[in-house]
């Protein structure tokens, strides 16, 4: 290695140098950063379970497969929820959205199957700004299925549906022989109208934006995960977070605050909703590790299994990409509501690195945050 | 899969000891305790290393107090270094600045 | 969390960082580590920012994952295909690439996999299905395999005739001297792997400083505990000794768990030679079942293809196992091998080299250039600016740039 007769200390020598170490590594990861920006190609023959984790292998299949045959200028967006247009009306559009639920067991301390179902689809909508009109239910019964336990979860979605003030107006019920559904499966669509142009969107997202979570991390994955029993782990107080979220949404909206988007954290956790604001975006997202809010019991199930916090589904939660100034009133917005009580700023909006989540630990070092790969915690939702 | 935490134990299940409690975060796991003997005997309230299921060892205080008493002795020293650090890095630039000039005939 | 966050002290770490760097002085240091726990924390905390660039750390084959070879895992997914089979393993292993699939793709295929935490869950299954033949695929170190025995004795004792063990536990030390042997790395030192000396002792490693004369520290898994073994391993050499020492002395004792090393003995022991991934095949490195125990060895009661399969071409996992190689100089880091579409194991394996190195360490290291070529003068020695504990270290690259240009 040549030694290059500069003054020592000055930038060119510091330049210099540096770029001769740098240079190799550097190379490979730019070059693995232009590879992920790539558009994904789905190389399985078979459907696996990463494939509906919420992860990387969900994300392939949905842009890979259904997106790529199913091509249109509305599914193209990939929204949480799709905007129609209604024909010779400019300022409304209808916002629909669906959503399968196959966890299992069917009842966790928290709620049901029937209570994520019908708050699930109330987020995906009120997420995009829209309000609420009406779900349609669609069963997938086994045959078998004692009927006690179909009422029981009827009646939850009874209750979830009066809480939030939407009712289930349609649906739909199918039996299929023993073996070939395990218990039950619902799916719902939600309706709600939005104004336009839509406030909300991923357009809006600029750098300097702050990143705010509604409530601490993990609960939802972590509480099914030990009711079904498969290790040997007591949390008596972990309950799952199901709740529905347009009353708070709405209040940030009425409140004149500039909120840019907002999406709500399940399957893949609060990691994989970052990433995929990153990479639509074209941003980066910088969060600070001492500001994520998670229970204490869910940290402790965290660590025993070797699972991160970020990567476990939530099914109450959302994260909010609000103006810098507008902030501090949301966040005392959210806050004052039942659904915030737990919300923190847990990081901002950065120009670069392009599509790259990371994090500032509480060591004083940084490391990448990428989103979910394979199945750490199979049908959680 | 080396992930071993240190949890508490709470108790034991069995009179022989071979299964036992432990405590992380207010999460409770049933673990096996019967490699918990000799130096590694533990009482319910101290801490155990847990590994797949089963404690390795027990997670002895005392030393864990020495080792950290060790670490911090390192804190106070961590601004007399950097000062060193700092005064040592200008020394040198003088004399390899003045080894430069003195070579090229030129001022740095 | 008690015995782990005072083990996590972002001051207590760069005062260790700044001794370090003073005390490491010109020389370029090369110290490995030999436990995947290892690598893992230190990509998870960006240890290797906190020290100066002319300590080193090499990661060596101490992921029991990683180390298994490409034929082996597909024997593995052979018997998970077999009629009537459960087959159990932890969640690493799901996604390994064998030649024809991962376990995933098995389980996708029609084959009962499942995911445990622990082999006692895979005793659990067996009573639960006794028409069923569960098959615990068992990996890991020394520190795993006493668990793996306890559960047979356990299963031998109530009776239970549907648990088998296919079992790919190795042990530490022939894959150590195996690398002490190769001309490929000079090294300075060890940080010894903590946890499997909560079973062995250190005094195991004792051949490393008589043969090799390097000197071992045993370290723990927190952050401080590998700055703690870094320093210590220093220490040695400017002190002329050359020793096995202990850092994790509030776990592991010198001579082990007795009782660990009874039931070790009691239900394995040791395979002539086995294979390693990227090493070859070692002798005496890796346990299989006691003749006692012949009922419950999978290999034994299955028949497995035993095919010996070569690494993909592209695949340089055994350079990276040996610490020859960093992750991202494998020609094929995050381009064709990725977390998602894994070639070899280094990149699949929660304490693989190329895993930790891609999920965490891959922006750090990227930034700090950024930031010592974006600042033309020293930054601050408080590491100010960005709230990065960087300063010391910072300062001692520039110092070391000008003189040592690499």
């Amino acid at each position: 290695m040549t030694d290059t007769v500069v003054q020592p200390g000055s930038g060119a020598a510091i330049k210099a140098a540096s770029a001769r170490i740098a240079d190799p590594e550097q190379r490979v990861l730019e070059r693995i950063a232009e590879i992920r920006k790539r558009k994904p190609s789905l190389r399985e023959d078979a459907i696996t379970m990463s494939h509906g984790a919420g992860g990387k292998a969900s994300h392939t299949l949905v842009t890979a497969l259904f997106g790529d045959i199913l091509s249109n200028p509305v599914l193209d967006q990939l929204g949480d929820q799709a905007v129609l247009a209604v024909p010779g009306v400019d300022n409304v559009g209808i916002a629909m959205t669906t959503d399968s639920f196959v966890v299992s067991p069917l009842f966790f301390p928290g709620g049901d199957i029937g209570e994520l179902a019908v708050n699930g689809t109330i987020n995906d909508l009120a997420v995009g700004g829209a309000t609420p009109l009406g779900i349609s239910a669609a069963f997938i019964l086994e045959e078998g299925l004692d009927v006690a336990t179909l009422r029981r979860v009827v009646e939850s979605m009874r209750r979830a549906a009066d809480r939030a003030g939407v009712n289930v107006v349609t649906g739909d019920t199918k039996v299929v022989p023993r073996g070939k559904a395990d218990q039950l499966f619902i799916t719902t669509t939600g309706v709600g109208i939005v104004a336009l142009p839509q406030r909300v969107a991923i357009s809006r997202i600029v750098p300097g934006d702050m990143v705010i979570l509604s409530g601490a991390m993990g609960d939802h994955g972590s509480t099914v995960m030990l009711a079904r029993g498969d290790v040997d782990l007591e949390a008596d107080l972990l309950r799952s977070d199901t709740m529905a979220l347009h009353g708070l949404t709405a209040a940030l909206l009425d409140d004149g605050i500039d909120v840019h988007f907002m999406r709500d954290a399940t399957r893949g956790g609060v990691a994989t909703v970052l990433n995929e604001i990153a990479q639509s975006a074209g941003v980066a997202v910088a969060i600070d590790e001492a500001s994520l809010p998670v229970h204490d019991e869910v940290r402790g199930v965290a660590e025993i299994l070797g699972i991160d916090p970020l990567y476990i589904a939530n099914e109450g939660k959302l994260v909010a990409i609000v103006a810098k100034e507008h902030a501090p009133r949301a966040l005392e917005l959210m806050r004052s509501r039942p659904e915030g009580t737990e919300a923190a700023v847990i990081g901002e909006v950065m120009g670069e690195p392009e599509g790259m989540v990371f994090i500032h630990t509480g060591f004083g070092g940084t490391r990448v945050v990428d989103m979910l790969i394979g199945d750490p915690l199979p049908r959680i939702c | 899969m080396c992930l071993a935490i240190p949890a508490r134990l709470v108790e034991y299940v069995d009179a022989d000891r071979m299964y036992g409690k432990v405590e992380l975060g207010g999460v409770h796991r049933r673990i096996n305790t019967s490699l918990l003997v000799g130096e590694d005997a533990t009482e319910p309230g101290e801490y155990v290393l847990v590994h797949v299921g089963f404690a390795l060892s027990r997670v002895s205080e005392t030393e864990a107090a020495e080792t950290l008493r060790i670490l911090e002795e390192m804190g106070p020293a961590y601004h007399d270094e950097v000062q060193q650090i700092r005064e040592w890095q200008a020394m040198e630039e003088e004399l390899v600045g003045a080894n430069y000039r003195d070579n090229n005939g030129t001022s740095a | 969390m008690k015995f782990a966050d005072e083990f996590r002290d972002a001051d207590l770490a760069r005062a260790l960082g700044a001794r370090i760097a003073a005390e490491a002085g010109d020389k370029h240091w090369k110290i490995m580590e030999v436990c995947g726990g290892h690598t893992h924390t230190i990509f998870k905390y960006g240890i290797e920012d906190l020290l100066p660039s002319n300590v080193e750390l090499v990661h060596g084959p101490g992921c029991p994952v990683c180390v298994i070879p490409m034929g082996r895992l597909d024997d593995g997914i052979a018997v998970a295909h077999e009629p009537g089979v459960i087959f159990t393993c932890f969640g690493d292993l799901m996604r390994v690439p064998g030649s024809d699939g991962s376990l995933l793709d098995a389980k996708a295929a029609g084959a009962d996999v499942r995911m445990v935490y622990s082999p006692l869950d895979a005793l659990k299954i067996a009573q639960q299905n006794p028409d069923r033949k569960v098959v615990f695929y068992a990996i890991g170190f020394e520190t795993t395999a006493p668990s793996t025995a306890l559960t047979l004795m356990r299963a031998k004792a109530e009776g239970i005739r549907n648990l088998f063990v296919f079992c790919n536990h190795v042990t530490i030390i022939p894959p150590m001297k195996a690398i002490l042997d190769s001309p490929d790395l000079q090294l300075d030192g060890f940080l010894g792997p903590g946890h499997v000396s909560t079973v062995v002792g250190i005094r195991p490693f004792e051949f490393v400083t008589n043969t090799y004369h390097k000197p071992v520290v045993v370290v723990g898994f927190e952050p401080l505990d590998i700055l703690q073994g870094v320093h210590m391993i220093i220490q040695q050499i400017h002190e002329g000794r050359c020793e096995v020492e202990n850092q994790y002395k509030r776990v592991v004792h010198d001579d082990g768990n007795p009782k660990a090393l009874e039931v070790l003995a009691r239900v394995f022991k040791l395979r002539s030679h086995f294979e390693w991934r990227g090493l070859g095949f070692i002798s005496q490195s890796a346990l299989e079942l006691q003749d006692e125990f012949a009922d419950y060895d999978a290999e034994k009661v299955f028949s497995v293809p035993g095919v010996r399969v070569a690494d993909p071409k592209a695949c340089q996992c055994g350079e990276v196992l040996k610490g020859v190689l960093k992750p991202w100089e494998c020609k094929v880091f995050g381009t064709a091998c990725t977390p998602e579409t894994p070639i070899g194991t280094c990149m699949v394996s929660s304490e693989g080299a190329c895993a930790a190195y891609y999920n965490f360490g891959r922006y750090s290291r990227a930034r700090e250039r950024e930031r010592v070529l974006a600042s033309g003068d020293r930054p601050d020695a408080n590491g100010n600016g960005n709230g990065h504990a960087n300063g010391a270290v910072a300062e001692h690259e520039l110092r070391a740039i000008p003189v040592q240009a690499r």
